[in-house]
């Protein structure tokens, strides 16, 4: 089994153990991520069909609607939400989720920028470990 | 870099303004230190798409802040709700969401807020003016605001826009700083005949295009032989901000921050040219359709919400006409405008017509569109981009004519003349 490891940066500090769920492609979350299931639902999107839930999901970046925040809040109380984000920079959309969630159930993902070159290597399937200082371990 | 604040953003910190003002400040500043800034400005205006009912974790953040005592502090208007809060029982809108959506309305207007309802707050009278710092959420009316009226606001999330809206403070950051609103990439039109630049099914195409291609980076169109008005100006970032990120774009010669080349990239080059042909239009065209064939069961209309002077287009086309009878024509959009299209007698003629209007809301925002209702047209790209997505329904894409002649005929007809 191959191991890697690549440093990003925790920008909500967290540690998440689990599979993960990889694109190169940007995502709007409303219209894109069905809270109450954890499908992606935007038909356009090459990961349309999967399930993101409980996933380490690493997506570049969010894109369009501003409701994207709304609806990540949603998976966080509903318990749809991917357990932890890799993007290719920091996120202000996923992060304000986090904090909210923080502040109203004590729950916020932790999320992890890392650079393009690093994100390339995370796979779907891939097993995915990550520390409180944004330390990632992918193993294939 | 650290965030540095004013010793009256440290007292609404330590609950001095109370403990709303507290919350939405703890937000605000652990939102600040994440994005890097390193001061909080004071903003003229906001504009809160928190409004939006998704579920119960958006509605408590809501009431949490409203039981708090939460009031705004600068000028405020509300995007759209989850439902038209006098004719939801028109439609599909089962009680419970009839319930919990109102009680979200409820909520944000018990702020002191302006209850306007609409995606479409740069068509109010509580618009910004060019270079105002503003706190807005709503991807479309980011778009306009910045772009078209040269005010300034960062790409705002819901939640956030509150908070702004609470303390009267966002953080110094991306688009209301100048640095950042220079333009990255030049589309070039290339040979785009003029009839098709001057058609209303022109912007949301290219708005289509110029999201997928542009992501987070500023467009700068180039080569526009006609100048746009405000509701093709309105459609093509609305289709910017649904298929890309696009909080900014600059029109050289039409937008207030791109009189010349220049200008618009802020004396640098641009990063990269891209030509748009037609060849790249009608691919883009093609792509908001999403349907396997003519069936066709509603016409919907008003994403972002019909303005005044969309009432003022549509009306001669539907007058002294009438819609299939088994196809149902819909139109989204405010209070206000329909009271001011209602009072220009645009309505009669829609009604003649056999069209529906609802307010407050629209298709995408509130459940109330029935599970026999499969086929969609629109002449908006925000409505053909969403609703595969988050209605499951079939969509094409057409001009407001194609539309208006599309309900007639009970079927979908498309003029193809200015797209060959």
């Amino acid at each position: 089994m191959k191991k890697t490891t690549i440093q990003g940066k925790s920008f909500i500090q967290g540690t998440a153990n689990g599979v993960a769920l990889a694109t190169n492609e940007p995502l709007s979350f409303w219209g894109g991520y069905d809270w109450k299931t954890g499908e992606i639902i935007d038909r356009r999107h090459a990961l349309s069909g999967m399930v993101a839930k409980d996933k380490i999901l690493a997506i570049p970046f969010t894109r369009g609607s501003s409701t994207t925040t709304a609806v990540l809040l949603e998976t966080i109380r509903a318990k749809t939400a991917p357990k932890a984000i890799i993007t290719t920079a920091t996120d202000f959309f996923f992060a304000l989720a986090s904090v909210v969630a923080d502040e109203l159930y004590k729950m916020p993902i932790p999320l992890i920028a890392v650079n393009e070159n690093d994100f390339a290597q995370i796979k779907t399937g891939n097993h995915v470990q990550i520390d409180e200082q944004g330390k990632i371990i992918i193993s294939e | 870099m650290t965030l540095s604040l004013t010793s009256k953003d440290t007292a609404m910190l330590n609950g001095e303004f109370g403990p709303a003002t507290q919350m939405a400040m703890k937000i605000l500043v652990r939102m600040a230190e994440v994005s890097g800034a390193n001061e909080l400005i004071d903003i003229v205006g906001a504009h809160i798409d928190s409004t939006v009912y998704i579920g119960d974790a958006g509605l408590e953040f809501a009431e949490k802040l409203a039981s708090l005592g939460a009031k705004v502090s600068v000028p405020t208007t509300l995007n759209v709700s989850g439902l038209d809060e006098h004719h939801w029982q028109e439609w599909s809108v089962t009680n419970q969401w009839a319930k919990q959506a109102h009680r979200q309305m409820i909520a944000y207007q018990s702020m002191g807020t302006i209850p306007t309802w609409t995606c479409a707050p740069y068509q109010t009278e509580y618009k910004p003016k060019f270079g105002d710092q503003i706190a807005w959420g709503e991807s479309n009316a980011i778009a306009f605001a910045n772009s078209v009226m040269g005010a300034r606001t960062e790409r705002y999330p819901d939640l956030f826009d509150v908070c702004c809206a609470i303390t009267g403070r966002a953080p110094a950051i991306g688009l209301h700083l100048t640095e950042n609103r220079a333009g990255k990439i030049l589309l070039q039109l290339k040979n785009i005949p003029l009839a098709l630049q001057q058609s209303d099914d022109f912007y949301p195409v290219l708005g289509h295009f110029m999201g997928k291609i542009s992501l987070e980076r500023i467009p700068v169109i180039q080569g526009l032989e006609y100048s746009p008005h405000e509701d093709q100006l309105k459609a093509l970032g609305a289709a910017g901000a649904s298929s890309g990120s696009v909080a900014m774009f600059h029109i050289i010669g039409v937008t207030p921050e791109a009189k010349t080349f220049e200008e618009a990239f802020q004396n640098k080059q641009p990063q990269e040219i891209i030509e748009v042909d037609m060849n790249i239009l009608r691919e883009s065209r093609k792509a908001l359709t999403r349907t396997d064939n003519e069936n066709l069961d509603l016409v919907v209309l008003g994403s972002p919400h019909f303005s005044l002077a969309e009432f003022k287009h549509l009306a001669p086309l539907v007058q002294r006409k009438r819609k299939h009878e088994r196809v149902k024509f819909l139109v989204t959009s405010s209070r206000a405008m329909t009271q001011l299209a209602k009072q220009a007698g645009f309505l009669d003629d829609l009604q003649n017509f056999g069209a529906q209007l609802t307010v407050d809301t629209c298709i995408l925002t509130s459940p109330m569109l029935p599970k026999e209702i499969k086929y969609l047209m629109t002449n908006s790209a925000k409505f053909a981009y969403y609703s595969p997505g988050l209605l499951g329904k079939q969509i094409t894409f057409g001009s407001l004519k194609d539309c208006v002649e599309s309900a007639i005929a009970g079927k979908v007809i498309r003029d193809e003349s200015l797209w060959r």
